[in-house]
């Protein structure tokens, strides 16, 4: 379902632009469709309603006027547009937990009943100690049954110390007593899990905040069920107002949940998402990547690579320095190594190829499957050379070719057909640096 | 207290919202604009895209047939729309001569399964039945120990095993011990489990024919437990919950916040399963049996 609205998506822009042949430009017209199914796919995913609006509003604003380029159809173009605001409105990168002040730390973890606030607590735990951190894990939630026998159990699983209460504590005595205990053991990160609460019960939001007073909490993190639909807006504005949140941890996306609340909370609340839960199991934590959720809440992951793919992949300092050995000949077989490293990183060669203008004819001449094997087998006879050689290939003799051959598991045939690729590549970056070849840039086969 | 009564408060935010929205729109000349202002406002209580539009039409021609004439007269349209739609599973469960009559309660992690589930037998306790639990979670921590306090204070039976072990043997057990201990309702909690997991769900229709096998007939309630708080996410876990179990009845937990539930409109239309129960509290009392008037009325109109 969810690849299929991209398909919608793409599919209906490219039939508008087939009407609007000639035109280079997305306007306000041209862009209208698109706009409503762009909507109806955030709404789908459980984004809030005001929040699709304002946004619809920015792609509206950043779209129109922009020309289409050569290499991409105006549907891609556009589609790459919404995914670039949507992945910049939910923050540019992952921010790390934030452990200010001297030590014993407290991270405290909540949220509404069932956002998985104790699994939460267990993972977070796991990921503090591969750190290198001792935390302590703690629970507050006097309320449930069971719950601090759930952590406990947890912790012993995991094998991380639990601050184990009496009957009669509290959980502001709670709070208290775990500060004094982690002092006294060295651990120095508390882990505080609390009681499942409602934002519109004042009594325990009231208790939630007495609690914070206690552990003057480095991170507060509000744990949040991936599949909350258009309240998410409301729970995560109350606790921040009400309680103060450091970041959002956003749990049960192993599902099919698309995740809309990501985009809500960080619209309306501002604060990062820090953590998202990807499975029961204890170690199925993860840093959150803006651009993985964006993908999921538009549900395109494979549309996007298209135009992405590249641009991630290649730096393009990379890219330059190239050309500027290409076109000063200095290209060595380490270059050309890189180059192949490159390519490889890029992903499969057709969709590669397929992104280089004019070269989508050629589809069905090559078989790609036998290109990536070759291009394999050239890397790995590059890897078996030395240094020397690879700077200075013209030392390669036959006792060379035999040793090179034998490491990379190849044929002297294969190495041989290596260097001849090598030397008819380092020639054509003569002639291009001659201007033979007029308006050809290295880099833009790079690219 | 009623249904209606009990969650009026939680409901009174988007309600008031919703009302003054129309007002609103009312306010000026009564055209397309006001349609979009209720189209927003259901989308808002997550009625998904698709039914609000739907709704939205069927009040649109309505209004062009000149049946809506202020503002009163869309509130009420839209309730009776709504509740005509839920109407059809307001349908209470029924254990009349079923004994020992066995719920199965599913749902996703989270939802409230085992605060459900002892809500449900404090009504059949309230009602002179012997009710016995069966701790079929066997696989998040704790989760047998809090059933069990729950027994305690209910003071029912409680089938158990250990933790890690195999929930059918736990179920087959719990039916045994039913069937030995003249129990009139038997209530299987099971471990939370994603709707996705292809796996976890294998395992759930293992327990359900373990049941079936033991005592024909059961389980007599497939009931799944969804998250008011949740989006449009929990029609997919109706649906698939659904296709490999054959749900039977729908418990609405947390509906005492501020979110609306409203994806049941769809379930309602598409799934026609009968919603037996809402939970409006924390407390043991606060699970009501549901109405489609309440529900509706709640949503959309004023008392």
């Amino acid at each position: 379902m969810i690849s299929v609205m991209f398909e919608r998506l793409q599919e209906r822009f490219e039939e508008i632009f087939k009407k609007l042949k000639g035109q280079g430009k997305l306007t306000e017209d041209n862009i209208k469709d698109s706009l409503r199914d762009v909507r109806i796919a955030l709404l789908e995913a459980d984004v809030n309603y005001r929040v699709v609006k304002d946004f619809l509003e920015r792609v509206k604003e950043r779209a129109i006027g922009q020309g289409v380029l050569t290499s991409i159809t105006p549907g891609q173009l556009f589609v790459k547009i919404v995914y670039d605001e949507l992945r910049d409105l939910l923050g540019s990168s992952n921010v790390p937990l934030m452990l200010t002040g001297s030590p014993p730390h407290s991270i405290m973890l909540i949220g509404l009943q069932g956002s998985g606030k104790t699994t939460t607590a267990g993972k977070l735990a796991i990921f503090l100690r591969k750190k290198g951190k001792r935390p302590l894990l703690v629970s507050t939630d006097v309320r449930r049954p069971a719950a601090i026998e759930q952590l406990k159990k947890i912790a012993a699983q995991i094998d991380v110390p639990f601050y184990i209460p009496t009957d009669k504590d509290t959980p502001l005595s709670i709070c208290s007593g775990s500060k004094e205990y982690a002092i006294r053991n060295y651990n120095d990160v508390l882990v505080v899990d609390t009681a499942g609460r409602l934002h519109v019960d004042e009594d325990l939001l009231n208790e939630l905040i007495e609690q914070k007073g206690i552990l003057s909490p480095s991170e507060t993190l509000l744990v949040l069920d991936g599949m909350t639909g258009q309240d998410a807006v409301n729970i995560a504005k109350t606790f921040e107002e009400r309680v103060g949140v450091t970041g959002f941890v956003l749990t049960k996306l192993d599902g099919d949940a698309r995740g809309g609340a990501a985009l809500s909370i960080k619209a309306t609340v501002g604060k990062p998402i820090k953590f998202i839960g990807t499975g029961e199991k204890l170690d199925a934590l993860e840093q959150f990547h803006p651009e993985r959720i964006a993908s999921r809440i538009l549900g395109m992951g494979d549309v996007i690579s298209l135009v992405e793919k590249a641009k991630e992949a290649i730096e393009e300092k990379k890219a330059k320095e190239l050309e500027k050995k290409l076109l000063k000949d200095e290209f060595t077989l380490e270059d050309f190594r890189e180059q192949l490293k490159q390519i490889k990183k890029l992903g499969s060669m057709e969709s590669i190829l397929g992104m280089i203008p004019g070269f989508s004819k050629f589809k069905t001449v090559i078989d790609f499957q036998e290109a990536e094997k070759e291009f394999k087998k050239m890397e790995a006879i590059i890897n078996s050379m030395t240094k020397k050689e690879r700077l200075y290939p013209q030392i390669i003799d036959g006792s060379r070719r035999q040793r090179i051959a034998k490491g990379s598991g190849t044929t002297v045939q294969d190495v041989n057909e290596l260097l001849r690729k090598y030397s008819q590549l380092k020639k054509l970056v003569k002639k291009i640096s001659k201007g033979q070849f007029k308006g050809f840039r290295p880099s833009i086969f790079m690219r | 207290m009623g249904f209606f009564e009990k969650i009026k408060n939680g409901l009174k935010k988007t309600r008031d919202e919703l009302k003054t929205r129309i007002q609103w729109a009312l306010k000026g000349t009564f055209d397309e604009s006001v349609f979009l202002d209720i189209e927003e406002a259901l989308i808002l209580s997550d009625c998904g895209v698709e039914t609000s539009s739907k709704l939205v039409q069927k009040l649109r021609e309505k209004w062009k047939r000149g049946q809506l004439k202020d503002e009163k007269d869309v509130r009420l349209a839209l309730c009776e729309l709504v509740e005509e739609i839920l109407k059809e599973v307001e349908k209470p469960i029924s254990i009349d001569g079923v004994k020992p009559f066995t719920i199965l309660t599913i749902g996703v992690n989270g939802v409230g399964k085992t605060t459900t589930a002892a809500k449900i037998a404090k009504t059949f306790i309230d009602n002179g039945k012997k009710v016995l639990f069966g701790a079929c979670d066997t696989f998040r921590a704790a989760a047998i120990e809090q059933l069990s306090v729950w027994a305690e204070r209910l003071g029912v039976d409680i089938v158990k095993h250990k933790e890690g072990s195999d929930p059918a043997a736990v179920a087959y057990d719990s039916l045994k011990a039913a069937q030995a201990r003249d129990i009139d309702v038997v209530i299987l909690d099971t471990a939370g489990r994603l709707h996705t997991k292809s796996n976890l769900m294998e395992e759930m229709k293992k327990i359900k024919r373990v049941v079936s096998k033991e005592l024909s007939g059961a389980p007599h309630e497939i009931l799944l437990v969804v998250d008011a708080t949740n989006g449009q996410n929990a029609i997919q876990q109706v649906k698939t919950f659904h296709e490999s179990l054959q749900v039977s009845g729908l418990a609405v937990a947390k509906l005492d916040g501020t979110a609306k539930a409203g994806f049941i409109i769809h379930v309602a239309e598409f799934f026609k399963i009968p919603i037996r129960y809402v939970g409006v509290g924390e407390k043991l009392d606060d699970l009501l049996p549901f109405s489609a008037r309440d529900f509706a009325k709640a949503l959309i109109e004023e008392e």
